[in-house]
Parts: C-alpha cells; sequence; structure tokens
C-alpha cells in the first residue's frame, strides 16, 4: 500500500493551524473522554498544519476564506421561498447563526431515538457518543490530510447527537438559520445507527457567514441513513463541511447536497466501507453564478468483500461560476467483488465558467468493477434545437435540458417525495433566472 | 516469477498460461552485457563534468553556458515526489554521467570503421545497421529489393550506446530529400542554428528536476529535421543501449518538423540485466510548424528487474510536444513493458489552431515493476483536438498508475477531448490506479473521460464460450481486444514486436 499524502510543512501553514486554534478555546466543563478527543484533535491539527493552496488537496480552492481571522460580512438572503423541508413532517431542530435555540425547535423527543445536544453527550461521563466523536475523523486524515474537520473536533460546541435504535418514525430536520451577517459558526453532529436501525436526516440553510460543519456517521450491521442536506442559497457565504461515514456489514449510507450561491463551499465526504456487503451512495446537484466556487472532495475506501459505492456529482455553472470535483474510490487488498462507480459532469452554460475535476481510482484488488466518468461541457445545441422545434421557448427549452442534467443526481435520492421537493426547488431557481 | 506463486489463481485458469506468465520475469532476452571496452568520465557530477561532457563533443560555448545555467538550477532542485512510486533515493554522486566505448574516442568516418563488437550488440538485438553493404552491393545486396519498392521498408537508424552515437544508417538518402537525421552532437557542430533555436524551446533547461539533469548532462541523442513539404521517405528510429555499469543514460532528442512535412519516429531501448538500479533520465522535444505531423512510437524494455524488484532501469523520461503551427498534429504512441520504475508523460502542448494530439499507451507491470505514465494535453489554441487512450495492465506485485491531465485553456474556444484509460488486474498483490485531472475553461469545448479497472469480462468470455471457443481461447481473443486500439496505432515495425511482448505478458489475464 502507498504511503499517505502528507503535505509539507511550510512555517506559515502551522502558524495558521496556531491562529485557528488561538481563536477558539475549546469549551469548558466535558467530561474526560471528550477532553481527550479534543485534546488529540488539537495535537493532530497542530501536527498537519492549516490547508495552503500548495497541498495537493487543495490545488483548486483556495482555502484563505476559511482561515483568515474573521468571514468577511456575508448578509442572509431574504427568504422568500421559505425553507426546504416546512411542508415535510419532520422533527425540526433550529440553530441561529450556528447556534441551537430550544425556543424555535420541536421537542426533541421520538421513539427509538436519543437525541441530545453535543453539549450535552460530551459531559456525560458514559455516553455512547465517546466511540464516535472524533475517533471517524482521525481515522479519516490517515490517507488525506483534513485540518479544518481536526479543528471542529477541537472546537465545536454545538450540534447534536443522534442515536437510532429502530426505524424513526419521521425525519430529523436541522435547520440553519443566518441572521447575523459576521456570523461564524461551528457545527458537529454525530449520528450512530443501531443494527436494523433507520434515520432519515434532513439538513438545511445556509448556517452562517462562514460555517464549519461536520459530521460523523457510525452504521451498524443493516442499519440505513437517508441524508439530504440543501447548503442555502446566501451569495456570499463560505463554509467547509465534513461528513466521515463509518459502515458495517449490510449498512446503507444515501446522502444528497443541494448547493446554490456561496462564494466558497467546499464539502468533503469520507466514507468507509467496512463490513461485507455495505453500500454508500453520495451525490450532490450545485448551481452556480457569478463568484461562486463549489467542491466536492469525496474519498471512499472499500475494505470489505461485496461492498458498492456510487457517487454521481452534477454542477450546471455560468458567468465566472467555478465547480471542482475532486473524487477517489479506494480498493484495499482483498476488498474483492467490489462495484465502484463515479461520475462527475459539469454543465457550463456561459463561455467564462470552468470546472476542473480529478476522479481517482486506487485499487488492490482484482476481482472488481470501477468506473469513472466525467465530462464537461455545455447544453447540446441539437436537443436544445429539437425542443425549440417542438415550439418551447428558447429559456423553457434551455431550463428543461438543465433541468434533465441535474436530475440524475436529484434521482439518487430514495425518498420520492423528497426527490420532488428538491426538483421543484431547483425548477423555480432557474425560471426566476431566466426571467 | 516468484510473486505470481504466491498469488492465487483463479479457477479456470489453465496450466499453460500460469507457466507462461511465469516465464515472462525470466525471459528478459536482451539482459546480455557487450564486452566492449569503456572509458569512463570520473564518477559523480559537478561543473567540472558538465565541463568535460561539453569539451568532449567540442561544443560551443553557448551550449556549455546552457549546460552550466541547467546544472546550477538542478542542484537547487528537489527529486518530484508525487508520483505513486517507491524507491530509495538515488545518489546521484554514485552515477558515471559519460560512458563512450573506447573505439568511438575517435569518431569513425563509417560504420565500416566501427568496434565490431558494437555492431554485433546491435545485430544481437535484431538493430539492422546494415545499409552499406545493401548499398555496396555485397553480403545480402541480392536479397535486397529495388529501390522502388524498398522505400517502404526502410527504416533509418541512429544507435545510441551508454552515452554517444555509433553510427547513423540511411544519412545520405535522407540528406536527398533533404531531412536532416544525426546525432545530436553532430548536429550541434554542423546545423547550430537549427539545435540553439530549437532546443530548450518545447522543454526548457528548468522544467523539471529530472528534465534539468539531462539539460546539463545530456551525451548523445538523435536530431531530426524536416524541411517544409517533405513526406519524410522512410521510418526514423533511434535504438538505445545502456552496456556500462552504473552509468546513467542522458539522451535528448529533437525532432523538427516544418511546415507541410511529416516524419515517423521509432525509439526502442534495452539494457544488460544486472543488480544495480541504473539511472535514465531523456528529454525528447518534438516541434511541429503548420501542417506538420509527427509519430513518434516508442517500444520501451529497458531491464525490469528480476521477480523480486533486484536491479532494473529507473526510467525517468520527459517527452513533450509543442504543435506550434496551425493545423499540425503530434501522435505518441508507447508500449512500456520495462523498466524498475517508469515516470514518464509524453505530452501535447496543443498552440496551434485547429492542431491535434493523440496518446496511445499500453503499460505493462509485472513482478515488482512500478509504472507510473500518463500524458498531458494542454489546449491552447481554439478548436484544437485531443485523443488519449491507455491500457493498463499490472501483474505480480507491480503498481501501474495513469496519470494525465487535460487542460482547456479560456481561449481555446471549441476544442474536444475523449480520453479513455482502462486497467486490467491480474492477481491479487498488485495495484491499478488513475489519476486524471480534467481542467475546461471554457463552455464551447467539450471533454469526456472515462475509466475502467477490471479483470477479463465475464460475459465477453460466455459468449465466446458459447460459440464453442476454449476458456483459453476466449481469454486470449477478449484480450486481444482490450490492447487492440493501441497496437493498431504503432507502425508495422514496432507492431509486430509490441504485440509479442504484449502477447506474453497478457497471458494470463484470466481471473
Amino acid at each position: 500500500m502507498l504511503a499517505p499524502i502528507r503535505t509539507r510543512k511550510t512555517p506559515q501553514k502551522l502558524e495558521a493551524a496556531e491562529a485557528l486554534l488561538a481563536a477558539r478555546p475549546a469549551p469548558e466543563g466535558e467530561a474526560r473522554w471528550a477532553r481527550e478527543a479534543r485534546a488529540a484533535a488539537e495535537a493532530r491539527l497542530r501536527e498537519m498544519g492549516a490547508p495552503a493552496r500548495r497541498d495537493e488537496y487543495w490545488k483548486y480552492t483556495d482555502p484563505a476564506p476559511l482561515l483568515q481571522p474573521a468571514p468577511d460580512a456575508a448578509p442572509a438572503m431574504a427568504d422568500d421561498e421559505g425553507p426546504l423541508w416546512a411542508g415535510t413532517d419532520a422533527l425540526r431542530l433550529v440553530f441561529v447563526d450556528g447556534v441551537f435555540r430550544p425556543d424555535l425547535s420541536d421537542d426533541p423527543r421520538m421513539e427509538g431515538v436519543e437525541i441530545a445536544p453535543l453539549s450535552e453527550a460530551l459531559a456525560a461521563d458514559i455516553h455512547w457518543a465517546a466511540d464516535l466523536f472524533g475517533r471517524l475523523e482521525a481515522e479519516g486524515q490517515s490517507q488525506v490530510e483534513r485540518p479544518l474537520a481536526a479543528l471542529n473536533t477541537a472546537c465545536a460546541a454545538q450540534g447534536f447527537a443522534i442515536r437510532a435504535t429502530g426505524k424513526a418514525a419521521r425525519p430529523i430536520d436541522l435547520r440553519y438559520v443566518h441572521e447575523d451577517p459576521r456570523a461564524d459558526a461551528m457545527v458537529r453532529n454525530l449520528v450512530r445507527l443501531e443494527p436494523g436501525a433507520e434515520l432519515t436526516l434532513l439538513e438545511e440553510g445556509a448556517v452562517a457567514a462562514r460555517a464549519n460543519m461536520c459530521l460523523e456517521v457510525s452504521l451498524a450491521e443493516g442499519a440505513r441513513l437517508h441524508h439530504v442536506r440543501a447548503q442555502g442559497r446566501d451569495h456570499e457565504r463560505v463554509g467547509a463541511a465534513h461528513i466521515f461515514a463509518l459502515l458495517d456489514a449490510e449498512a446503507s449510507f444515501k446522502s444528497f447536497t443541494l448547493t446554490a450561491n456561496g462564494r466558497l463551499t467546499r464539502n468533503e465526504t469520507v466514507v468507509r466501507l467496512a463490513g461485507d456487503g455495505a453500500s454508500a451512495h453520495l451525490a450532490g446537484a450545485c448551481v452556480g453564478d457569478g463568484a461562486f466556487l463549489h467542491d466536492d472532495t469525496v474519498f471512499i475506501t472499500h475494505d470489505a468483500v461485496g461492498c458498492e459505492s456510487r457517487q454521481v456529482f452534477k454542477k450546471v455553472l455560468r458567468e465566472g461560476a467555478r465547480g471542482v470535483f475532486q473524487g477517489k474510490i479506494l480498493v484495499r487488498p482483498g476488498a474483492q467483488k467490489t462495484d465502484g462507480y463515479q461520475l462527475s459532469q459539469g454543465l457550463l452554460l456561459t463561455e467564462n465558467a470552468e470546472f476542473d475535476s480529478k476522479p481517482e481510482l486506487e485499487i488492490y484488488a482484482d476481482d472488481v468493477a470501477c468506473s469513472h466518468g466525467s465530462t464537461v461541457g455545455a447544453v447540446d445545441e441539437t436537443a436544445l434545437f429539437y425542443l425549440r422545434s417542438r415550439g418551447i421557448p428558447a429559456d423553457a427549452a434551455r431550463n428543461m435540458l438543465v433541468l434533465a442534467f441535474l436530475d440524475e443526481a436529484v434521482a439518487e435520492i430514495e425518498d420520492e417525495a423528497l426527490a420532488d421537493v428538491v426538483r421543484a426547488r431547483v425548477a423555480a431557481w432557474l425560471e426566476r433566472r431566466s426571467r | 516469477m516468484a510473486a505470481l506463486d504466491e498469488t492465487k489463481v483463479k479457477e479456470g485458469v489453465e496450466k499453460e498460461t500460469v507457466e507462461a506468465v511465469r516465464s515472462i520475469g525470466e525471459r528478459y532476452k536482451y539482459g546480455f552485457e557487450s564486452k566492449v571496452e569503456t572509458e569512463y568520465a570520473p564518477k559523480g557530477l559537478n561543473e567540472d563534468i558538465v565541463r568535460l561532457i561539453s569539451a568532449k563533443k567540442n561544443e560551443p560555448e553557448w551550449l556549455l553556458e546552457w549546460r552550466l545555467n541547467a546544472f546550477r538550477r538542478w542542484q537547487g532542485m528537489e527529486p518530484p515526489r508525487w508520483a505513486m512510486l517507491e524507491h530509495p533515493p538515488i545518489d546521484f554522486q554514485e552515477q558515471y554521467y559519460y560512458a563512450q566505448p573506447k573505439s568511438m574516442a575517435k569518431k569513425p568516418k563509417s560504420l565500416d570503421e566501427v568496434d565490431p563488437e558494437l555492431l554485433r550488440t546491435y545485430e544481437k538485438l535484431g538493430i539492422p545497421l546494415r545499409e552499406q553493404m545493401i548499398l555496396a552491393g555485397v553480403e545480402g545486396a541480392e536479397a535486397a529489393p529495388a529501390d522502388a519498392r524498398a522505400d517502404a521498408r526502410k527504416v533509418a537508424v541512429d544507435a545510441v550506446f551508454d552515452s554517444v552515437s555509433v553510427g547513423t544508417t540511411f544519412k545520405e538518402e535522407l540528406a536527398r530529400a533533404g531531412v536532416i537525421f544525426c546525432s545530436i552532437s553532430e548536429a550541434v557542430q554542423e546545423h547550430p542554428e537549427l539545435v540553439r533555436k530549437y532546443l530548450g524551446s518545447v522543454v526548457p533547461a528548468t522544467d523539471n528536476f529530472y528534465a534539468t539533469l539531462n539539460s546539463a548532462v545530456f551525451s548523445d541523442g538523435s536530431f531530426v529535421y524536416v524541411p517544409p513539404g517533405v513526406r519524410c521517405p522512410m521510418e526514423l528510429s533511434t535504438y538505445f543501449r545502456i552496456n556500462a555499469e552504473n552509468t546513467g543514460q542522458f539522451e535528448r532528442t529533437l525532432i523538427i518538423a516544418d511546415k507541410g512535412s511529416y516524419v515517423s519516429y521509432l525509439e526502442g531501448c534495452t539494457a544488460p540485466m544486472r543488480d544495480t538500479n541504473q539511472l535514465h533520465a531523456a528529454v525528447v522535444e518534438l516541434v511541429a510548424l503548420d501542417d506538420a505531423e509527427i509519430k513518434y512510437s516508442t517500444v520501451q524494455n529497458w531491464y525490469p528487474g528480476d521477480e523480486n524488484g533486484k536491479g532494473g532501469i529507473y526510467n525517468f523520461v520527459t517527452k513533450r510536444a509543442d504543435c506550434r503551427g496551425a493545423r499540425s498534429k503530434v501522435m505518441w504512441t508507447q508500449v512500456e513493458t520495462g523498466s524498475a520504475i517508469t515516470w514518464k508523460y509524453p505530452s501535447c502542448i496543443l498552440r496551434g489552431e485547429g492542431s491535434q494530439g493523440e496518446f496511445y499507451s499500453i503499460a505493462i507491470a509485472n513482478n515488482m515493476q512500478q509504472a507510473d505514465t500518463g500524458t498531458k494535453m494542454i489546449h491552447l489554441g481554439r478548436n484544437t483536438r485531443s485523443r488519449i487512450v491507455s491500457k493498463g495492465i499490472s501483474a505480480g506485485r507491480a503498481q501501474n498508475t495513469y496519470r494525465g491531465l487535460v487542460s482547456i485553456h479560456p481561449k481555446a474556444s471549441g476544442s474536444r477531448n475523449y480520453t479513455q484509460c482502462d486497467s486490467l488486474l491480474i492477481g491479487d498483490k498488485c495495484g491499478a490506479h488513475t489519476v486524471p485531472y480534467i481542467e475546461c475553461k471554457n463552455s464551447s469545448s467539450r471533454v469526456e473521460h472515462e475509466a475502467t479497472a477490471s479483470k477479463v469480462d465475464e460475459d465477453q468470455l460466455f459468449y465466446c464460450r458459447q460459440r464453442g471457443m476454449t476458456e483459453e481461447e476466449a481469454v486470449a481473443l477478449v484480450v486481444n481486444g482490450f490492447c487492440r486500439e493501441v497496437l493498431q496505432a504503432l507502425p508495422m515495425e514496432f507492431a509486430m514486436e509490441a504485440q509479442s511482448l504484449v502477447a506474453i505478458s497478457l497471458e494470463g489475464s484470466v481471473g
């Protein structure tokens, strides 16, 4: 096995890491195990240094806005279209500028599901979260350095610890409202599904002017987590979001992300398929216009027999918008019967948009079927011509083709009702833009 | 091939196949060493060595300065570490940077004066250096076909032995067509204006660690200039042979195809079997002007080391083509079967409007071999097109990586790229990796990339079996198809050699 990628430790990187830690002291009053996890993450970050443009995994994305002492002002967009999941029956937990607001939230109680604010979980002497908090993040650092996730483990005080033992009656909806144009948020969520448990986790909202989000997911045998995330529409917001998922045998993790706008969005998803027959489906659709950079960085490790992974990422870009996709499938020795699929596509609507893609395979087992495809191009003129010849106006025809392009990713959402909500929202955006 | 013994062989693989694959490890038939008295420059690298090489070649002042500048830059550089390659650090002071057969101290006027041992070496390698005989009407002349018919089959050869060019064949006939084909040291003497104009114009002296090292110490290599409108009357070829121990080979090839010309160039390489690793760091520069076309084919068969990874050539090569002119075209074809380590990315800079770059590659890594190879297609001009077809095959405990870049710049509107890279894994101890970078900065261009990694397709096998083929026949057919696209891109002269090399290696991809 080849050595993991380690970045060059320049003094600037190390100093920037110190500055990040100094700006956010670790929360107090926590149990010993939590303090230890935080200290270990701090040490990891000090050793790694902050991300820098010269690092291989930051080649296409400048991390500077995520590192500067305070975020640039990012006014919250007027909520003219209402929360995405407003019409979905869910247990709602509301954050304002990254701080949990019980007064705006539902009573966090559901049969078969334990829901506790992070601060409560980390203060308990014995808690299931001890097996999870910071553990998956640390493991996710083994191949590629992810300093901002270590920062989150070291400092995040907000978020929830959610554990399901059976099939949850309704989805949990984490709604992140953004109000203060200078808000700098850090949220950490933990999800543990016991054998056979099932849960749908929804996330929505711009969070803050700057957000460092991290989600650790541990799925026991046969557990199923559906995760659908919408990252808000604020134009100026910047953010980095990490997901670390560990799957036991026959477990299934499906995650879909919808992004519109945002000056900088870096979504890192790190999945390890550790039990035979586990499966992970990751998908993303994004629509970007103007000063927009959207970066999907995915790392899937196949570590057991007969696992399946699937990635479908679609980006529609115009007027200077940039899309980045860095996806890797690692098949470890012995992970036979692996089925790995990866698709990344960029649709450039205007001449000055850009799409950069780096779809990687690293394979150490022979009985595998792995493939990836990546394409960049404009709207198909012949398809457009066909639609117009059928009497559909140019703008409507173009929107139709853009929707069809994105739909391949949206269709990855298993719950049809949720997929329809996403579809309707995207259609409304395109409609409005072309008006 | 001990590696395969440990490897679990899949059911249905016939014994013959396993044997055939096993034998590849032992079957490096070019591993002999020629007993040629060799003159070395002192071991190690410093400014004096650079001066010595330059003086040996009686080079003009500007070239010495160029070398020294490169050397000074190189001293401050570090070897690249981004490739998926693992090897102990190379001690650059433990190498000889210049070795020439003693008999070559005074340059022979013709091949007749060349040390017979040298000629025998090339004979053993199957390289025809026998032009004189045909022309002089001596031995074999009767068998030689008439001139008109012979044209199609003739291959002009430049033979490079360690640090010097032994001889170049068919020079006169080429000269009649206006084609200059000689060793680069000769070109420096006889066509300094061309060398000065183009040397380092595609791969700058300080391009990367190994290219910079090459710029400082390059010893010999081939030079080709095809004048405007000329279709080179025969295939040109260079055969590189490393013979001397602990000697690095640093050849430099420069090919210029002037407006509307065409040339096809072949390159082959072998080395003796030795326990120690040897360094090979070449630079190849191609320049294609308006409407010119260059076809560059390589069969790389340096000694790969034994089955335990002992010995073998470290092959660090910088190859780049500059499609400077409108509608120019460059086609790289490579069959990489040798070397302990391959680090090689033949690239195209598509500068001219409507220029075209193609890259066809078969990379086979067996036993402990490591290959990190691929291409870069840089689209700068409008309506430029590129096509990449890469087939990687890993067996034993080898690691095989495709690494590529397709970059479409904002001004390269209407450009097009198609990339396909497929990997085949034989056995459960090897690795196959794909690291493509795709950058598209305008919307009127289209980039498509596809990659797969698998073993032989069961459905195809089943279909063939159902038609009455044996398992082995079916596998041979399917696997043959896996490489065909690339094999077909090779000129006849190489297709045969490549096919047999690939065939041996591919038997046993059943699994």
